[in-house]
């Protein structure tokens, strides 16, 4: 079966900068050099980061990661 | 069955050895998890003990954290202090947009990335203090000679004070967290410290460099009162926990053979290992407090407005609904989500420092000395059971 495509968003309002997505999922997400906040690198990321994707959701502590199933890609 | 709400239970204390928390959390964390509790002013509150309430709450922008609505569960000398709201700069006591202002000038200085790039001088600071006590020989207090130092120095490193004020700053500081000093000593290091903050933005603002203190100047946002008030703020929220956490790590190690054998054998552990340290040690082991700003329900208690709740981020931690085997340190049971760094808005904002220091520092000290080991009986190393950040007062070890 194949995963579905996941879309991911990033709220940079509500980011406070507390750095576990960049550490959880490098390559999906970085840190601003100017604010600290959220940076998204990928919003489509491949299978492979999926597991780290959805971790970073669920560490993020402001709740500025949202990741949905994008059915249409997959 | 159920209690009824009048029969408030006070704060548990007393811990039946040094890495179990009071027994009575388990209890309320069982029985009932957001349970109500009396303050020593007499005032009635909350005390919350499951992970689920604890994240809950912290998540919840109904529950302030602005100081004046605050209450301690413990006997606390400067309480009525606390009444009022926070001083310019001390954003960890308000609530947004306050502290949403000063949140985001920091953050700024406290990527992921600067954190990383501070690795090689952390390394640097450890190593000479390793020096320092090999050669000052074969029994010494880790907390004084390791554990304290190194978060200080690191702190020096990113405010950019200057080497030969160094001596001076930890000398003040020390004081400062010293539990044998007086009120009068106490005192007087405030006002040196103040004094050193005052000099070091005059300094900065002269001479502008690459360190924190420099970046948050030269945005020109923040008033000379607010630059001191939050270089306190980071002395206090970097130096007392991160040592504390480095002196009760090493303890909860050399009591855990088993445990520092498998990091000794596996290196790769370390970053596990760090956070495992972190959820079973939780050596903020009172707070946070927040007070409800609406009547907020919380597993089906109601928390009336201005209510304070306290949150048991310790036995969060140990709640078996969430982490499996709790009350056994395993560096290698995935111990990440747990809420030592806190949740929220508030989350700790040097967590990511916290974490290079610690995965530096823990490997470089049990490589130096492959045999260390306490110096006395484990039943006497002196705990801080009362201090609001856990931990060992001394640890005399040998090697």
């Amino acid at each position: 079966m194949v995963e579905n495509a996941l879309k991911v968003t990033t709220d940079t309002a509500r980011c406070i900068g507390a750095g576990m997505c960049v550490l959880t999922a490098p390559k999906v997400f970085d840190q601003s050099e100017d604010d600290g906040t959220v940076v998204l690198l990928d919003e489509s990321p491949p299978p492979e980061s999926h597991a780290d994707v959805r971790r970073a959701e669920r560490l993020c502590p402001s709740g500025a990661i949202s990741v949905r199933e994008d059915p249409g890609t997959a | 069955m159920t209690e009824s709400h009048a029969e408030a239970i006070t704060f548990p204390f007393g811990r039946p050895d040094p890495f179990t928390p009071p027994e009575r959390l388990a209890a309320l964390r069982e029985e009932r998890p957001v349970t109500r509790m009396t303050y020593p002013d007499g005032r009635v509150g909350w005390l919350a003990t499951s992970y689920p309430a604890v994240r809950a709450i912290l998540a919840d922008p109904r529950f302030s954290s602005r100081r004046e609505l605050l209450n301690v569960p413990v006997p606390f000398p400067l309480m009525q202090e606390m009444r009022r709201p926070a001083d310019p700069g001390m954003f960890i006591r308000m609530d947004p947009p306050d502290h949403t202002r000063y949140r985001r000038l920091l953050t700024a200085q406290f990527t992921v990335r600067r954190m990383k790039q501070l690795e090689p001088r952390i390394h640097e600071i450890a190593e000479e203090r390793l020096d320092a006590m090999e050669k000052a020989g074969p029994v010494q207090d880790l907390v004084r000679e390791f554990a304290l130092p190194i978060p200080s120095l690191v702190i020096c490193e990113l405010l950019g004070v200057p080497y030969s004020d160094r001596a001076e700053f930890q000398q003040a500081t020390a004081v400062l967290l010293n539990l044998e000093s007086t009120v009068e000593d106490i005192r007087a290091a405030f006002a040196r410290v103040a004094a050193f903050f005052a000099r070091l933005i005059e300094l900065k603002r002269a001479e502008p460099a690459d360190d924190l203190l420099s970046g948050l100047i030269t945005g020109g946002e923040l008033t000379d009162e607010e630059l001191g008030n939050i270089g306190f703020l980071l002395l206090a929220a970097g130096h007392e926990t991160t040592a504390n956490m480095l002196g009760l790590g090493t303890f909860a190690l050399l009591q855990h053979p088993d445990q520092l054998a498998a990091l000794r054998a596996d290196p790769s552990l370390i970053d596990n290992a760090v956070e495992e340290l972190l959820r079973y040690l939780s050596i903020i082991h009172i707070g946070p407090i927040r007070a409800a700003l609406e009547d907020v329900e919380v597993d089906g208690e109601l928390i009336r407005a201005g209510e304070v709740v306290t949150l048991s981020v310790q036995a969060a931690n140990r709640d078996p609904a969430r982490f499996t085997d709790p009350d056994r340190l395993d560096i290698t049971n995935p111990a990440s989500g747990h809420l030592t760094f806190g949740h929220g808005l508030h989350q700790c904002l040097g967590q990511q420092l916290a974490r290079v220091e610690m995965r530096t520092a823990f490997p470089m000290l049990f490589d130096r000395f492959p045999d260390l080991r306490l110096a006395i009986p484990a039943q006497e190393v002196r705990m801080r059971d009362t201090m609001s950040i856990y931990g060992v007062r001394e640890l005399p070890v040998r090697w």
